[in-house]
């Protein structure tokens, strides 16, 4: 089955995309992004170095780990910011992808949708592929589509709060709304098991930090998340049946050969 | 014939191995580049003696030397405060703390009357904490200002200061280095950690203890010391960036130290650091042979908290001939 998902006509493996930050040391960091399967992962240029070439160690690692990174400009709260820190992501990790984070209010991490759709517009027009981390508000999902992103990413829940796909409505509406376009589930999801409801929803994948990073044991739980997403990917091209309000047996009584005796 | 034996580095890894082997009777000689001891990243330590709350993140090693070391600082430095630690959450971070307990061990949950009995102060401010009556805590500054008045008044022990010299340049029979982040050129793997750290002066505060303020971005931990003083750290940011601190981790700890009691607020900022803690990718300690060089390295933050029971393996291993597979990798 040719079923792989592609952000700007490249080829990713796995649908779990992993943050890299909060792991108790980066051998676990390691060791868990090698038992998720993941072949896309996100580094925060911001959040865990200051910049420049300082936290070069740290990053030399995850570039050892043969798997393709996504630079984040997590912890930006304004236009400016995220646009600078994408240009230094671009001179660290030698790629024009970004996962654009414009951060709206410090407290619930909410996107400000107003200067993402601005700094995407931005780095658009620099060249950058952009991966919007947005809400599930369809309107400013078509506005990043015109200013030039070709994949979505709504949140789930606040980041970090582990609450899943806290509008499951407003998420299958996105999914109805842009069948052609790649849609990730970044931000919120706690266990495997709203990975699964994601992908079994259509979403072609989903992004995670916390869960991996901050679980008892990380790599065990990479692992629980790389069989969730299969299992919500299968499930999605299964095609699942319709749940109903009244029982229905699964076994027919009609002509049951003993029914009677 | 006695072995001569060298040591390049004077904070507390440095330090507790000249003790180590001046315990079992070696003639020790120590050089620092730097005009006093204990000055690099031992200087901003918050010298937290919490091996059981480290169990959170740590690794199961770091438990075991943490409790020889403990018994270490016990026995031979007479100001360990033995009065366990706390740890607290905001009542909207309380996921947070039940998080901490069900990987750590060792802790009593408390409530209210037990908190205000143990801080008077915190009284009224938290409904539940973890209390880790085992623990201790200690100020680093005085723990190696001992150390190194006891090396050169007991042991006799010979420090070369202001002396940048290479191990590998030193004739003696063993030499141990202790550089730190110093000797990240022969250490490919070693990388730095970036730590900024507050120190404040308050009054209006008393605590008996160090206590933990857990926050899902930024987990800070507050130390009170003599004199009013309280160490506030520490940031832990993937950069061997060693500049001074950032404004947002400035915000952050303070943000942080408020948050515990708003008294903080009006506390004067004595001081402000910012240092690199040396760290292997497993943020593991290591002693790694080099000809003749023992290399001892990668505490990451558990300097006080490991360096007496990798000082001791050390020696024993120079004076033994024993091996330690736990730590030589």
């Amino acid at each position: 089955m040719n079923d792989q998902v592609q952000f700007y006509g490249e080829t990713i493996t796995s649908r779990l995309l992993l943050g890299t930050a909060q792991y108790p040391s980066p051998s676990i960091l390691s060791d868990a992004i090698k038992a998720s399967g993941s072949d896309l992962v996100t580094v925060s240029l911001r959040r865990e170095s200051t910049g420049g070439k300082n936290g070069r160690a740290f990053w030399e690692l995850i570039k050892a780990l043969n798997v393709r990174v996504l630079p984040n400009t997590a912890g930006c709260h304004s236009v400016k910011e995220a646009v600078t820190t994408a240009e230094m992501a671009r001179d660290v990790f030698d790629t024009d992808w970004i996962k654009l984070e414009v951060i709206g209010h410090a407290d619930t991490l909410q996107p400000d949708v107003f200067g993402l759709v601005e700094a995407a517009r931005e780095l658009v027009s620099q060249g950058f592929k952009v991966f919007p981390y947005t809400t599930d508000d369809l309107v400013v999902g078509e506005k990043l589509l015109s200013v030039g992103c070709e994949v979505l990413m709504p949140w789930g829940a606040p980041i970090g709060s582990g609450k899943g796909l806290n509008n499951v409505f407003a998420l299958k509406t996105m999914r109805a709304h842009f069948p052609k376009i790649p849609l990730v589930v970044d931000a919120g999801i706690g266990l495997p098991s709203h990975a699964t409801a994601a992908l079994e929803m259509g979403y072609d994948a989903v992004l995670l930090n916390t869960a991996v990073a901050k679980a008892g044991d990380p790599v065990k739980m990479a692992e629980a998340f790389a069989r969730a997403v299969d299992a919500g990917r299968l499930s999605y091209h299964a095609g699942a049946m319709e749940a109903r309000d009244m029982a229905v047996p699964s076994t027919p009584v009609l002509g049951l050969a003993f029914s009677e005796s | 014939m006695t072995k001569t034996i060298a040591i390049v580095g004077s904070g507390v890894m440095g330090l507790t191995t000249a003790h180590a082997l001046a315990l079992r009777g070696q003639s020790v000689t120590v050089y620092e580049q730097r005009a006093q001891s204990g000055q690099g990243c031992s200087w901003w330590a918050g010298g937290m003696l919490a091996l059981w709350c480290e169990m959170e993140s740590a690794e199961p090693l770091i438990g075991e030397l943490g409790l020889e070391s403990l018994s270490y600082w016990r026995t031979h430095f007479p100001n360990v405060i033995n009065k366990g630690s706390l740890v607290v959450a905001p009542p909207r971070d309380t996921p947070d703390l039940k998080r901490f307990a069900a990987r750590t061990s060792q802790f009593e949950w408390i409530a209210r009357e037990r908190i205000a009995a143990l801080e008077p102060d915190l009284a009224e401010r938290f409904e539940t904490a973890l209390y880790f009556g085992e623990e201790a805590h200690l100020d680093p500054r005085q723990a190696l200002a001992f150390l190194r008045k006891t090396l050169e008044t007991d042991f006799k022990v010979q420090f070369h200061m202001q002396t940048a010299i290479a191990p590998e340049a030193i004739a003696s029979d063993h030499v141990l280095d202790c550089r730190g982040y110093e000797a990240r050129d022969v250490l490919p793997d070693l990388r730095g950690v970036k730590g900024e750290m507050l120190i404040l002066r308050t009054k209006e505060i008393t605590l008996a203890r160090p206590v933990r303020l857990l926050h899902p971005r930024i987990p800070v931990y507050i130390v009170p010391r003599d004199d009013h003083h309280f160490m506030v750290g520490a940031t832990m940011i993937e950069s061997s960036d060693q500049s001074r601190i950032s404004a947002r981790s400035m915000v952050e700890l303070l943000n942080a130290a408020y948050a515990l009691h708003p008294a903080f607020g009006e506390a004067e900022i004595l001081e402000t650091g910012t240092d690199v803690r040396p760290a292997f990718p497993d943020n593991l300690p290591r002693i790694r042979r080099d000809g003749k060089i023992l290399r001892l390295n990668g505490l990451y933050r558990h300097g006080y908290l490991g360096a007496p029971a990798i000082a001791r393996r050390a020696a024993e291993i120079i004076v033994e001939g024993k091996i330690f597979p736990e730590v030589e990798r």
